[in-house]
């Protein structure tokens, strides 16, 4: 009887034994090598053993019984020392073995990232039984565990662990969990799901060590950041087990490379399973597998067969959460989305089709049509005639489309739909179904959009998802194309239902798109970092290019850079130093701005970080005059030089312009400081603009000088310079806080009244509020962007590549 | 098919662009929400606004000059007003372990195009 030696009893190689021992089993006298001290067991249980769902005995797929009714000399335990082709002899650590054919069936071996303490005990990775057996006892003291890795293995862990009482912490590179299986969205509503069930989750987060003494006690994230862990989890990702083939001559890829028959280089000798490379494709998933394992059969047997590369959908249950994804919905060209959200019941479905035929799908939440859609890729069904219906699946074929009221039909009875007035969905249903069935009885009754009417439109929203077709909807504006809802609505949105992430918004909000537009998105990314200063940081891909880059582009693509001189006050190094930019950086037009300060014109955009680090050398910072932010403070001599002036107008203009530079606001901000009602700084036509008199500050509010002249309307008058800086800061915090993106202070205070802004500046406890908001959000945003650039995102300005000198020959 | 190594999908931002430099002028890479990459010429065809400096959203790039906005799969200006026409040309690109590569030959013909 030929010999057969198998390396390896997993799940292919367990398959393999299967088919070749029903199908003749007196083919080969069968020797099975194996790491582990047991056989075969379902790998894709560990999770529920992990959990305590099940145990090791019900995950058993091959027991002893098993392989002695075959015939099938076990050698558990065992280590390979190596392989002999010459004499065709495997080399285990008892004794050597002959074989006529061998199959390598060595698995995946998870990888392990190189940072320091990866060793320290306490630090796990997650592949096989004995690791799932040490998260179980590791789990038994409770205490914190950080899991390394957002994939599918590692959110299992991560769930298991949770279950059995830890304090668990994912931390992954990417952006999104599963990245690999899930778009963005997808990943958001996964992340939801899993922090409800009180697990946490760091994203774009960078493990630098694993630090302890004698065993792992906490991970140290990039940012200096530490995580306590009394367990680590690894669990990035796993690669082919390819030693042994290696190590025996064998051609080796990123896996054993093998051919259809599942043939190594050495055609005695087969490989299946996760150590294989066929055709540039590794393979993870178990159905490409058992196809492996099938064919290696028959290929033992002489008989014909060939293994083809499947498309494969994955259909997933993460700890309770439906997922699926198939088909290619990440790469390609041609393409278009259809995307569906149902913010209320947390589902998430985008189909990706090309030309008539769908090539891909991501599905949150409802998965139940996961394969009807895999279906159709599978068969490449033409689809033109039920696209309109195609995302609602087999059953739904002609139907309605989506209520684009579903978002504010979502919302709880306690969503706070107006906030000057604290009042909540519920009341306003009651105050509906007691008889106040328009905007004016709704105000009347319960105040609701009856103080800046900024809530209006999400009012009258409720108004016709609760009365139906009694209520007539007059037109409201939506952001754009992307959603049915007004920047207002969108805005208050954002504070009431806590939406502290884009893809929160877009999943929310109902967003038809799938990250917004250039339209949507940067008021977005204003409102979330407006409203939730520390928890979301701006995103410089959700700004115009002049934010992004923090210059202002001209008509031929090339910069202007301007440095701040604060209240337009300057000293002969700085101008040194700006000439001296000048030359160096062949600065075609040098030019005075109206707000006192100097514009470089004509830098190219890669000589950008250069500049600035030269200015920052000199001392000076950006001067912000390209941003939806404060600009400039234009002041006047004052009482310094002046024989009019009655206050220190340009000390109050460069203390206004240290405490607020920096910020981001709705649209720009200028601001005006005269010391004497001569106005020689032009303050009446600022956004805010001080005039000094000898009792005090005049202080005056929505000036404009743009497309629309507008005078600046007196706020109020205050005695003390610190008073006047005060009640500048809450008004800018107030603007930050309630402007609808775009709108000039003008614009806005049209829209609320100016009656309002003064109740609620007076008001010393909003005003207390305000000033301390603002605090919070310039400890992150007063800093000079220049400087941060120069030094850390340098590379960015430049080329990505420069192929001058070759490609085009 | 020559594939040419321009670097890391990681160099370039999510959602956002860098450009690389060629003898017949510079040509944008595209990043989207998702890891995909696509090239394209980095001039706009209305006033030459340099797109590689837009906003990215879904599989589409605005100009930051004028707002015109070009799907990223076919180059085709969408949204424009009767009688205006725009088209940028795209080149094929592909990721490969997180290396863009794009193709040399049909970068080389932009000067016979």
């Amino acid at each position: 009887m030929k010999k057969l030696v198998v390396i390896g009893a997993g799940m292919a190689s367990g398959r393999v034994l299967e088919h070749l021992t029903d199908a003749d089993p007196d083919a080969y006298e069968i020797t099975l090598f194996n790491a582990e001290t047991r056989g075969n067991y379902n790998r894709i249980m560990l999770s529920p053993v992990l959990s305590g769902e099940k145990t090791y005995a019900e995950i058993v797929t091959h027991d002893s019984d098993w392989y002695a009714a075959r015939n099938v000399d076990c050698r558990f335990g065992e280590q390979i020392v190596g392989i002999d082709r010459e004499t065709k002899t495997v080399m285990g650590e008892h004794g050597p073995v002959p074989y006529d054919k061998l199959i390598i069936a060595t698995g995946s071996a998870p990888f392990i990232i190189p940072v320091p303490g990866k060793d320290l005990p306490g630090v796990i990775s997650y592949r096989d039984l004995d690791d799932t057996n040490a998260m179980i006892e590791a789990s038994a003291k409770g205490g914190n565990a950080v899991v390394i890795g957002g994939g599918l293995l590692g959110l299992e862990a991560a769930a298991g662990l949770a279950l059995r009482g830890m304090s668990v912490t994912v931390v992954h590179l990417n952006g999104h969990l599963m990245e690999r299986q899930l778009d963005e969205a997808a990943g958001y509503l996964l992340r939801k799901d899993l922090e409800a069930k009180g697990i946490s989750v760091r994203t774009q987060a960078t493990t630098r060590a694993i630090i302890g003494d004698g065993r792992a006690e906490a991970v140290l994230l990039e940012g200096d950041e530490t995580l306590p862990a009394d367990l680590v989890v690894m669990a990035v990702g796993i690669r082919p087990e390819t030693r042994l083939a290696t190590d025996a001559g064998l051609e080796v890829a990123r896996g054993i490379e093998v051919n259809a028959q599942m043939q190594t280089s050495d055609s005695d000798i087969y490989a299946v399973g996760e150590c294989v490379e066929f055709d540039g494709n590794l393979f993870g998933l178990v159905a490409p597998l058992y196809d492996q394992a099938k064919v290696l059969a028959h290929a033992l047997l002489d008989e014909a067969d060939a293994f083809v590369v499947k498309d494969v959908a994955t259909k997933l249950k993460v700890t309770g959460c439906d997922l699926f994804s198939a088909g290619d919905f990440a790469e390609g060209e041609g393409r278009e989305d259809i995307v569906f959200r149902d913010p209320a019941r947390g589902i998430y479905k985008r189909l990706v089709i090309e030309g008539d035929k769908l090539v891909g799908a991501v599905m949150y939440g409802d998965t139940a049509d996961g394969t009807w859609f895999f279906g159709l890729i599978k068969d490449e069904t033409e689809i033109d005639d039920m696209r309109e219906t195609l995302i609602f699946g087999p059953a739904f074929q002609g139907g309605d489309t989506a209520d684009p009221l579903s978002a504010v039909a979502a919302l709880p009875r306690d969503a706070e739909v107006c906030g000057c007035n604290g009042i909540c969905k519920g009341t306003i249903t009651d105050a509906i179904a007691n008889g106040a069935t328009d905007l004016a009885a709704i105000r009347a009754t319960t105040k609701a959009s009856a103080s800046c009417g900024t809530c209006t439109g999400l009012v009258e929203q409720v108004l016709q998802v609760t009365l139906g077709d009694e209520f007539v909807l007059p037109t409201a504006q939506p952001v754009c194309g992307c959603c049915d809802l007004t920047h207002e609505d969108v805005r208050r949105l954002i504070k009431s239902q806590e939406l502290k992430s884009q893809e929160a918004v877009w999943q929310e909000l109902g967003w038809k798109t799938r990250n917004g537009c250039h339209v949507c998105r940067p008021a977005i990314n204003f409102y979330l970092l407006a409203d939730w200063p520390v928890e979301y940081r701006d995103d410089p891909q959700s700004r115009f290019v002049n934010e992004r880059k923090h210059a202002n582009i001209q008509k031929d693509g090339t910069f202007s850079v301007v440095p701040r001189m604060w209240g337009g006050i300057t000293n002969p190094d700085e101008l040194r130093a700006i000439a001296d930019a000048a030359d160096k950086y062949n600065v075609p037009t040098v030019k005075v701005t109206g707000g006192q300060r100097i514009d470089l014109l004509g830098v190219k955009g890669e000589d950008l970080p250069a500049i600035w680090a030269d200015l920052n050398k000199a001392g000076m910072v950006s001067g912000h005059a390209y941003s939806k932010g404060l600009r400039t403070v234009k002041t006047c001599v004052g009482t310094d030089h002046c024989r009019f002036g009655t206050q220190d107008s340009t000390g109050l203009g460069i203390k206004l312009e240290q405490v607020l530079w920096g910020s981001w606001t709705p649209h720009k901000v200028k601001l005006g400081v005269s010391g004497c009602p001569r106005n020689c700084a032009e303050s009446t036509c600022k956004d805010v603009g001080i005039i000094c008199v000898d009792s005090g500050y005049q202080i005056g509010v929505a000036g404009a000088a743009g497309m629309d002249l507008m005078e600046t309307q007196r706020l109020c008058d205050v005695a003390t310079e610190q008073e006047a800086i005060d009640v500048t800061v809450a008004f800018v915090q107030l603007y930050r806080e309630n402007a609808k993106y775009l709108d000039r202070t003008y614009k806005w205070v049209a829209k609320v009244g100016l009656d309002w802004v003064q109740e609620r500046i007076a008001d010393p406890a909003e005003r207390a509020r305000l000033i301390a908001a603002f605090e919070l959000s310039q400890s992150i945003y007063r800093k000079d962007p220049w400087a941060e650039h120069a030094q850390t995102q340098a590379a960015q300005y430049q080329p990505l590549a420069d192929l001058t000198l070759e490609a085009a020959e | 098919m020559s594939w040419i190594d321009i670097g890391h999908i990681d160099d370039i931002p999510l959602r956002g662009a860098r450009k690389i430099k060629t003898s017949h002028g510079c040509v944008a890479l595209f990043r989207t929400g998702v890891d995909e990459v696509f090239a394209a010429s980095d001039a706009c065809p209305h006033k030459g606004g340099p797109l590689s400096e837009g906003i990215v959203h879904g599989q589409s790039i605005t100009c930051p000059l004028h707002n015109w906005v070009f799907d990223l799969n076919t180059g085709q200006a969408k949204d424009l007003a009767p009688g205006e026409e725009g088209h940028i040309a795209t080149y094929p690109v592909r990721l490969d372990e997180g290396r863009i590569l794009i193709e040399g030959a049909k970068l080389a013909s932009r000067s016979a195009a």
